[in-house]
């Protein structure tokens, strides 16, 4: 193990039953060529976090043959690795051997992120400019005059250019969409203020006159572009931090031809018919019917299910179901097109379709505040046209007032909000995918719980295990050791500290149980029809359950419980507290449904739903006039994280679902959702105080700038001051932080009966 | 004041100058991985740096 496997802040507890090696052919496809021979795979490391792990890394994938050069990127928690020829470097078992999970990373997914250098350049050209304006600019307020003054506005005016051009187009190209297709939004009132500044400047300039505003409207462009840089670069952080957890999609499957020849097909390629190889510990990739083999399946994420489901020949199977103890040989009988994950993309795609559009407060307050302003400068150029008479005056009247309120603290208002409260969300393993989600999460007035994996974490855990003679237990859990099914993990948990014991042979029986045989008796560890073939000869009734017995009678038996997510109780009263009511849906049966109903105090549930069952239920919520935040993991519940008007997802959600949902909390503790919740809402009460203070400011300015005192000093120190003063505020948010939710206890773990019942 | 005909543009082209290299900072991808670089200083390279 290395120094810092578990731990580390994002380490993600993915080991349950979704981790899957990658195979060989898998990396290939996943590869892409950078030239030369040379092909570049990247993969996700989510456990790498200090200097030790670059080395170790780094110098173990160096060091394999064939491997050109590897490099860790700590940001990003991603390993690329150039590679040559055709077969695959061992590079995902050497990191394995360090203890480090690997992941595929999909390139497609991860293109260069072309936006944010875009931005990043936009605030350094601004920057500058803005800077060298500025310089000038103080020497001309300081008493600069004549030529000197000529000179220094119309160097000015030279510097601007570029940067309007350049570092502007983001607001411009902006507020034209916005305009184009009638609507209003932020960019609009900057762009107007931006280009109209610098025409009437430029006028002044030409004709020697004392007032520029080149200062103005470029550290205006630098303000705002700061704004949005870090609006940017904190979506982005989520994104790849999202990104880069496994892949649960299966990305290919070895295909059986006839007379034994085998072919590794990408998952689009499979067409129906064709028979597919499935090996323990791999997710079928396409809806199929099993021909050969038995197993156990973990359907988790796609039907709710929480025990896994026993398989034999002639079970029909849909895609993304991990296949856990046995290898399983299936005929396609669907193409991915058509298959049960596309499935619920097409109804999620047709959910999110029917779900109101959410209008940010921030293109609301423009929507207003615009025509506002625009009038205001023109009822101002009229009256001094009437007044005085002196179009020039009049005009620079005018243009003054658009400038002063041009809405820079507006502008900034909401998004530093939303970049502070992300950071602090971030802080505590909860991603934002864009601001408008902590708006939406704001409103909220219901809460829908998925059941498996949600609230429970949809790993079964040993509940009677202080009764179990505890060498029995040791023995038990060196056999469980064998195998990938989810009991078994559970139960090797508890293996003894002192050595392993030896067995002269251990064969698991997919959808039966594991066999040890030890200095001639036979132990078995299963279901309890197989394991005890003794007839009864004492009073071992009972029925189902996972039993050990020796030579065919029982020596133990185990009960096991779904655990519930750490703090889920107490994540609920949180809610209950916060004024949203609880309600729970699953596709599971109404039994396991009530027992953790009733272990979490949850009045309403539903049980046994469809997919479409849950996104109908969320609809039903939506038309009486509820605002309804899901909370799910599986495949199922990704048309419901559709449907509703905001969703959460936890880390371990299918692929499909993580995307579509607004926020992903990578910690086990349910309580990441009341502190999402709390984190929102404060969050659009600083907005609105922000945006109040920039109503405050505008009430105090517009009168100055209507009269005409404005002057260039003036305008720059009422935008910087009001700016700053927005930040200020925003920054308070971090103070807001609640110790009681932060120190997220896991020490209150409780569990319920699964209603583990294999027949 | 005719010290400022080559004071402005040696204070712009100075400039300029920082501009152009953080752009270029940017472009060869030294800001992609700011907390590696952080890190990376604590490693003991006895060879010459990797490639």
């Amino acid at each position: 193990m290395s120094c810092c496997a578990p731990g580390a802040e994002l380490a993600l507890d993915l080991t349950g039953t979704t981790s899957v090696l990658p195979s060989g052919q898998e990396i290939r496809l996943a590869s892409r060529f950078v030239g030369d021979g040379l092909r570049q795979t990247d993969l996700s490391v989510p456990t790498v976090h200090c200097a030790a792990c670059i080395q170790t890394i780094e110098k173990a994938l160096g060091n394999l043959d064939r491997v050109e050069s590897a490099r860790v990127n700590l940001s990003t928690k991603r390993v690329s690795v150039r590679w040559r020829g055709d077969e695959v470097p061992p590079f995902v078992r050497a990191l394995g051997r360090l203890g480090y999970q690997v992941h595929l990373f999909d390139p497609e997914l991860g293109g260069k992120n072309k936006t944010l250098s875009e931005l990043i350049r936009a605030v350094a050209v601004a920057g500058f400019a803005a800077g060298n304006i500025m310089l000038l600019s103080v020497s001309v307020w300081s008493g600069a005059e004549g030529a000197t003054r000529d000179l220094f506005h119309w160097v000015s005016a030279l510097i601007a250019i570029p940067a309007l051009a350049f570092a502007g187009g983001i607001f411009f190209r902006s507020a034209w969409n916005a305009l184009r297709h009638g609507r209003m939004n932020m960019d609009v009132p900057i762009a107007v203020g931006m280009s109209l500044a610098y025409a009437m400047s430029l006028y002044e300039t030409i004709n020697h006159g004392d007032h520029a505003y080149f200062d103005a409207s470029v550290s205006l462009l630098f303000f705002l572009l700061i704004g949005r840089t870090l609006d940017h670069v904190m979506r982005e952080r989520a994104r790849t931090a999202v990104n880069g957890l496994s892949q649960l999609a299966a990305r290919g499957a070895m295909v059986l031809r006839g007379e034994g020849a085998r072919d590794y097909l990408p998952v689009a390629e499979i067409e129906p018919g064709m028979q597919l190889l499935i090996a323990a510990g791999e997710r079928i990739p396409v809806d199929g019917k099993i021909i050969r083999g038995s197993s156990d399946l973990d359907c988790s994420l796609v039907s709710g299910e929480s025990t896994p489901r026993n398989v034999a020949p002639g079970v029909p199977v849909q895609a993304g179901v991990l296949n856990l103890t046995g290898s399983l040989t299936i005929e396609a009988t669907a193409a991915a097109k058509d298959s049960f994950l596309a499935e619920m993309v097409r109804l999620m795609e047709a959910a999110e379709g029917g779900r109101s559009p959410y209008r940010r407060i921030a293109d609301r307050v423009s929507a207003l505040y615009a025509p506002v302003v625009h009038l205001t400068a023109l009822i101002t150029f009229i009256g001094w046209m009437v007044a005085v008479g002196d179009w020039h005056l009049a005009m620079t009247t005018a243009i003054a007032v658009l400038i002063i309120t041009c809405p820079c603290a507006l502008g900034l208002a909401v998004p530093i909000v939303q970049v502070v409260a992300a950071r602090r969300l971030f802080e505590s393993g909860i991603m934002v995918k864009d601001g408008s989600a902590m708006e939406r999460l704001a409103t909220i007035d219901t809460a829908v719980f998925d059941k498996t994996g949600t609230l429970t974490l949809g790993q079964p855990r040993l509940v009677n295990a202080s009764s179990i003679d505890p060498a029995v237990l040791a023995i038990a859990a060196d056999m469980a050791a064998h195998s990938r099914h989810p009991f078994s993990r559970a139960v090797a948990g508890f293996a003894a500290a002192g050595g392993q014991h030896k067995f002269d042979a251990v064969t698991e029986h997919p959808g039966f149980g594991i066999e040890a045989t030890v200095t001639g008796s036979i132990w078995r560890l299963g279901r309890r029809g197989w394991a005890r073939w003794k007839a009864l000869t004492d009073s071992e009734s009972g029925h189902g359950g996972t039993v050990l017995t020796k030579d065919g009678g029982i020596v133990a038996s185990f009960v096991f419980e779904d655990a519930l997510r750490p703090d889920a109780r107490a994540g609920l009263a949180q809610l209950n507290d916060a004024g949203v009511s609880v309600e729970m849906l699953s596709g599971d049966t109404a039994d396991a449904c009530g027992d953790v109903a009733r272990i979490l105090g949850i009045d309403r549930f539903v049980s046994a739903l469809l997919p479409s069952g849950k996104a109908e239920r969320i609809e039903v919520l939506t038309k009486a006039g509820h605002k309804v935040l899901m909370v799910g993991d599986g495949l199922n519940d990704s048309p419901a994280l559709g449907a509703a008007h905001v969703s959460i997802a936890p880390a371990t959600a299918a692929h499909v679902g993580r995307n579509a949902a607004d926020f992903v909390f990578l910690r086990e503790s349910l309580s990441a959702v009341p502190l999402a919740l709390d984190v929102s809402r404060k969050a659009r009460r600083l907005i609105r105080q922000n945006i109040a203070i920039a109503i405050i400011y505008n009430a105090v300015a517009v009168p100055v700038a209507i009269l005409g005192h404005v002057t260039p000093v003036i305008a720059a120190v009422a935008m910087s001051a009001s700016s700053l003063l927005v930040i200020g505020n925003a920054l308070r948010l971090h103070r807001f932080m609640p110790a009681e939710l932060t120190r997220a206890s896991s020490a209150t773990r409780s569990g319920i009966r699964s209603s583990a019942r294999p027949s | 004041m005719t010290t400022l005909i080559y004071l402005i543009p040696v204070a712009l082209f100075l400039g300029a100058l920082g501009l152009s290299g953080f752009l270029w900072a940017l472009r060869s991808g030294q800001y992609e991985d700011l907390d590696g670089a952080v890190e990376r200083i604590l490693i003991d390279q006895d060879d010459k740096p990797g490639r």
